[in-house]
């Protein structure tokens, strides 16, 4: 569990974080979203001492941050940054070492856990082990960089923007291995974004701060439908409100008896994508399967009832 | 680069007989000479001398090296920020002092022979490794730095395990720089009679012995060109290394 208790942080005149108390449960993704210059990527950096803050305090597990030393603290912590960050002179393999070489791990300990972590995301460790990071695509470099996060076990992962410089494709698959991984070693993260879309699809929970403040921290469905201030409900777009709150559901949590024609969609897909699929045949219904087998139906009435502002 | 590295190795194995065997090459050599002079350096051997000069280089530009990168490590440390600008300052001191100004103040207090010209080679060599060392370690990628503080490494692993290896090759640049200007520098030694090829140059200038001074010219000229392929070449295997090719060089 993280709390952060009435933590300020001034530059000069300037307030860069304005009081934010929050607390974060483990186990949770909390996304933090707000625009550049609202304190986001500050507050994220005061949890492992990247920033020191002016006042208040951070408690980890109920123990305060400001007696462990930073490298020590910052050791327990993961860390992944936009752009990867990886050391240019050091090999795919010895980049995901690094943690676990400076808690003092055993050769054959840490060789263990660069195969596993290379073989959880998808990076044959035959092939890449002994690979310099510019010889890898981006999306590569990125898994990389949260390989190494994840290297010594950490229970918090901190991550600031980390799929900013990736394309729309292979950010929606480093979402989902992030998602798959996180329900795996239930790793509370704190992932900041300054997008909507991002925060709704990976947060248990969004904070929104702006100038500074925090001005709501909440599950997405009430962040969407009972937004706290005028700011909270640009950010979602009242015009995609309704589509944001479908995407927060599965189809399989919405199936109905019957038997239509029509191109079948799997029980995995989002609300929202299996809406697309309804209009864009022009049905009303379209057939919903499990593991290739039709179990029901899904309609387009029922998905309209959904879109609606929850009472 | 394959025909490159051949001329290379030609010129070096020329270079290498000329200093064991001048003779070999008083044919060529007394082309330059009027009647009666010795068309080959009769006052020591080529070798030897040669040898003194790449020794008095080396030991200078180890020792600018050690003091300019130490000084450029600790002003780029938070605690020693404010000592930049002095640094700094001392070694633009160091390059704008004429070489033989510095032999020259240098010679009451060391008297004559190699040191005052240690002396000189070391303040002249500082000042490129400085800067080079000092770009090195302040332009290195903002992602990477904060990537090396934010996995928990100390001040002094990030030094040596991330901005030293990174910054190598942009430090070595300097340290090229620096052994070219002290090896054609190095002549000047002999003025205060340090044993250097300048002595060859000398002798020719003053017995009016053309020959002399091309043999002295040619083999300083030589081994710089050489060393500064050389070190041009760990440099770039360096930057390959480290994955930086793709970054300007500085």
């Amino acid at each position: 569990m993280i709390e952060i208790d009435d933590i300020t942080k001034t530059y000069g005149e300037n307030t860069v974080v304005d009081r934010v108390s929050l607390v974060i449960d483990p186990g949770t993704i909390c996304v933090i979203v707000g625009t550049s210059g609202s304190g986001k990527t500050t507050l994220m950096r005061m949890i492992n001492k990247l920033v020191d803050q002016t006042s208040g305090a951070i408690r980890i597990d109920g123990e305060d941050i400001a007696g462990i030393p930073a490298y020590e603290l910052r050791r327990r912590i993961g860390y992944a940054i936009q752009g990867h960050g990886l050391f240019p002179h050091r090999t795919v393999g010895q980049n995901i070492a690094t943690v676990p070489k400076l808690l003092g791990w055993d050769k054959k300990r840490i060789a263990d856990r660069v195969e596993e972590l290379l073989t959880l995301f998808q990076l044959d460790p035959a092939q890449y082990r002994d690979r310099l990071p510019n010889e890898l695509s981006g999306g590569q470099q990125q898994r990389v960089g949260v390989a190494r996060a994840l290297a010594a076990k950490p229970n918090i992962l901190l991550m600031d923007e980390p799929y900013g410089a990736l394309d729309p494709v292979i950010r929606a698959k480093a979402q989902e291995d992030l998602l798959a991984v996180q329900r795996q070693f239930e790793t509370t993260i704190v992932l900041v974004t300054h997008d909507m879309e991002e925060a709704i699809h990976l947060g248990t929970k969004i904070a929104v701060m702006d100038k500074g403040q925090l001005l709501q921290h909440d599950v997405p469905q009430q962040i969407i439908a009972n937004p706290a201030t005028p700011f909270v409900a640009e950010l979602i777009g009242s015009a995609e409100r309704p589509f944001r709150l479908l995407s927060l559901g599965k189809v399989a949590d919405h199936i109905e008896p019957g038997e239509v024609a029509g191109t079948p969609l799997d029980a995995g897909v989002t609300l929202r994508d299996a809406y697309a699929e309804l209009l864009w045949s022009g049905r009303p219904a379209l057939p919903v399967t499990r593991d290739g087998k039709v179990i029901g139906q899904v309609t387009l009435a029922q998905l309209a009832r959904l879109a609606a502002r929850p009472q | 680069m394959r025909i490159g590295l051949l001329i290379r190795l030609i010129v070096l194995a020329v270079l290498l007989v000329f200093l064991i065997h001048p003779d070999t090459f008083a044919g060529f050599f007394s082309l330059f000479t009027k009647p009666n002079q010795p068309p080959i350096y009769n006052q020591g051997s080529l070798l030897d001398i040669t040898l003194n000069h790449l020794a008095i280089v080396l030991t200078a530009t180890v020792a600018s090296t050690l003091i300019a990168v130490g000084l450029a490590i600790l002003v780029t440390r938070p605690f020693g920020a404010e000592f930049l600008p002095l640094s700094r300052s001392l070694a633009n001191v160091g390059q704008t002092f004429p070489p033989v100004a510095v032999l020259a103040l240098a010679v009451p207090m060391l008297g004559f022979g190699t040191a005052p010209t240690l002396v000189a080679l070391f303040l002249y060599g500082l000042l490129p490794i400085f800067e080079n060392t000092l770009t090195g370690l302040t332009n290195l990628p903002p992602a990477v730095t904060d990537a090396a503080k934010g996995v928990g490494m100390t001040g002094w692993q990030r030094l040596l395990k991330v901005e030293l290896p990174l910054a190598l090759p942009v430090i070595l640049a300097g340290i090229r720089l620096s052994t070219v200007i002290s090896l054609a520098t190095a002549t000047i030694g002999s003025t205060v009679a340090a044993r250097t090829l300048g002595e060859v140059i000398i002798a020719g200038l003053t017995a009016n012995n053309t020959a002399f001074v091309l043999q002295g010219g040619l083999i300083v000229g030589v081994l710089a060109v050489l060393i500064y392929d050389a070190l041009s070449a760990l440099e770039r295997f360096l930057m390959a290394r480290t994955g930086q090719l793709g970054r300007a060089a500085a």
